[in-house]
Parts: structure tokens; C-alpha cells; sequence
């Protein structure tokens, strides 16, 4: 099961400059996992310590934001795409 | 220094006086430091004192961008009640966006329009001179 994975250019030191990697997983955390093999330290951008998604990413399952549909848990099928984005935000008032 | 079309800087302040007292945001985009187009984002926050890109709008646009080989050069957004002045928040966030200067308004002052733009390197602020061109 092929799944492929577009990296934001601020998280392609992970990727030796590649825009794009393959994974594989039935879920959003499974794929991530098996990335984080072959790309190490990736996952830790993506995931918090606390095993939550780190707000500072967007992640998309072809095109739809995962924090409207499984989170971490969304399944995946072969074919999907995987798209990850810096979030853009801030604001006057520390949070 | 920030080179913009006036014509730009006027469409980003009215931007942010439309959307006062919430804060707006939005990002310039071009080839060669030029920046050539501006997208106006929805603050996902809907708020006075933060904003977030829409998660969807920011993939089209981003995408967009992309695809087109262009850099996303500005980041602007406004401050409603405080001055145009980077947060800690705003400092946080910026490691997000490297290279893109951060271009802020403030639209406390109703009849006046305060805007700055500044680079932040590694939580470092330094104020950029704005250029406008005709």
C-alpha cells in the first residue's frame, strides 16, 4: 500500500530535499510511523509528546483537513494522498 | 526594505478595517523578492486578539503559490486594540514562514493607519522600511 506524502519546504531537511515521500499505513499514525522510520525525526514535527497532532502543522487526507475527520486515527487506502502544510497563525493577545 | 505597490498597502489596510474589530491576515506572493499578488485569508478564529489561516483556503492558496514557482513573501495581519508590533505569539509562529517578512497594521486609532513590517530571524524582530511605489 502506497501512499504518498507532500513535505512542506520547511520539513524537507527530513526528507533530503524531497517534496514528496511514500509511505504506508491503515491509519494516519501508522503511516506516520512507518515515515518516521526512514525519515527520523519527522514524526516528532508532526506529533506532540502527547501523542496529539501538533497545531503547529495542517495535515490533509486528499485535500481534506484531518482535525474534520479521524485525526491521528483516519484511515488510509492505497492511492491516497497525504499533504502536509506549515499552519499560518498568531495574533496580539499571548495565548 | 519592503518594496509594495501602493495600491497593495491600501488593500491590506482596508482589508483589516473591514474586518475590525477582528484581526485579519492575509499573504503577499511573487518571483524575485516582487511581490505581485495578495490573497486575503478568513481568520479561522473569527477573533480580536488572534488569527489562524483557514486549513482548506490555505491549501488552495498555498498550492497555488506552489505551483506557480513563487515565494510567499509577506505575511501581514492586523492588531485591533494594541500597536503594530510583533507579539510573542506572532514570534512564535514565525519559524512557520522563513524568508516571508511580517507586515502588520494596527487599527486601533480609527483614523489613523499604522503599518509595519519586519523581518524575525530566530525570534530576533528587526523593522523593515516600507517602500511604496506608484
Amino acid at each position: 500500500m502506497a501512499i504518498e506524502v507532500r513535505i512542506p519546504t520547511i520539513l524537507r531537511t527530513y526528507t533530503d530535499g524531497s517534496k514528496a515521500v511514500e509511505g504506508k499505513g491503515d491509519t494516519l499514525a501508522g503511516l506516520l510511523d512507518d515515515l518516521d522510520g526512514r525519515h527520523p525525526g519527522l514524526r516528532g514535527r508532526l506529533v506532540t509528546e502527547e501523542g496529539g497532532l501538533h497545531r503547529f502543522v495542517n495535515i490533509y487526507v486528499n485535500d481534506e483537513d484531518v482535525r474534520f475527520l479521524g485525526g491521528l486515527e483516519t484511515p488510509l487506502n492505497d492511492g491516497d494522498n497525504v499533504t502536509v502544510l506549515p499552519a499560518v497563525a498568531g495574533g496580539s493577545v499571548e495565548e | 526594505m519592503l518594496t509594495l505597490p501602493r495600491a497593495m498597502v491600501d488593500a491590506i489596510v482596508a482589508h483589516a478595517r473591514r474586518d475590525h474589530p477582528d484581526e485579519c491576515c492575509g499573504v503577499l506572493a511573487g518571483s524575485g523578492g516582487v511581490a505581485t499578488r495578495l490573497f486575503e485569508m478568513d481568520n479561522a478564529e473569527r477573533s480580536p486578539t488572534g488569527f489562524t489561516f483557514d486549513s482548506a483556503e490555505w491549501l488552495r492558496v498555498y498550492r497555488d503559490i506552489d505551483d506557480a514557482d513563487e515565494d510567499i513573501l509577506v505575511v501581514y495581519h492586523s492588531h485591533t486594540a494594541t500597536e503594530a508590533y510583533p507579539s510573542r505569539t506572532d514570534i512564535r509562529w514565525s519559524v512557520n514562514t522563513p524568508g516571508a517578512s511580517w507586515l502588520l497594521v494596527s487599527t486601533r486609532e480609527p483614523s489613523y493607519d499604522e503599518v509595519k513590517s519586519y523581518t524575525i530571524t530566530d525570534g530576533e524582530v528587526v523593522e523593515e522600511e516600507i517602500r511604496i511605489t506608484e
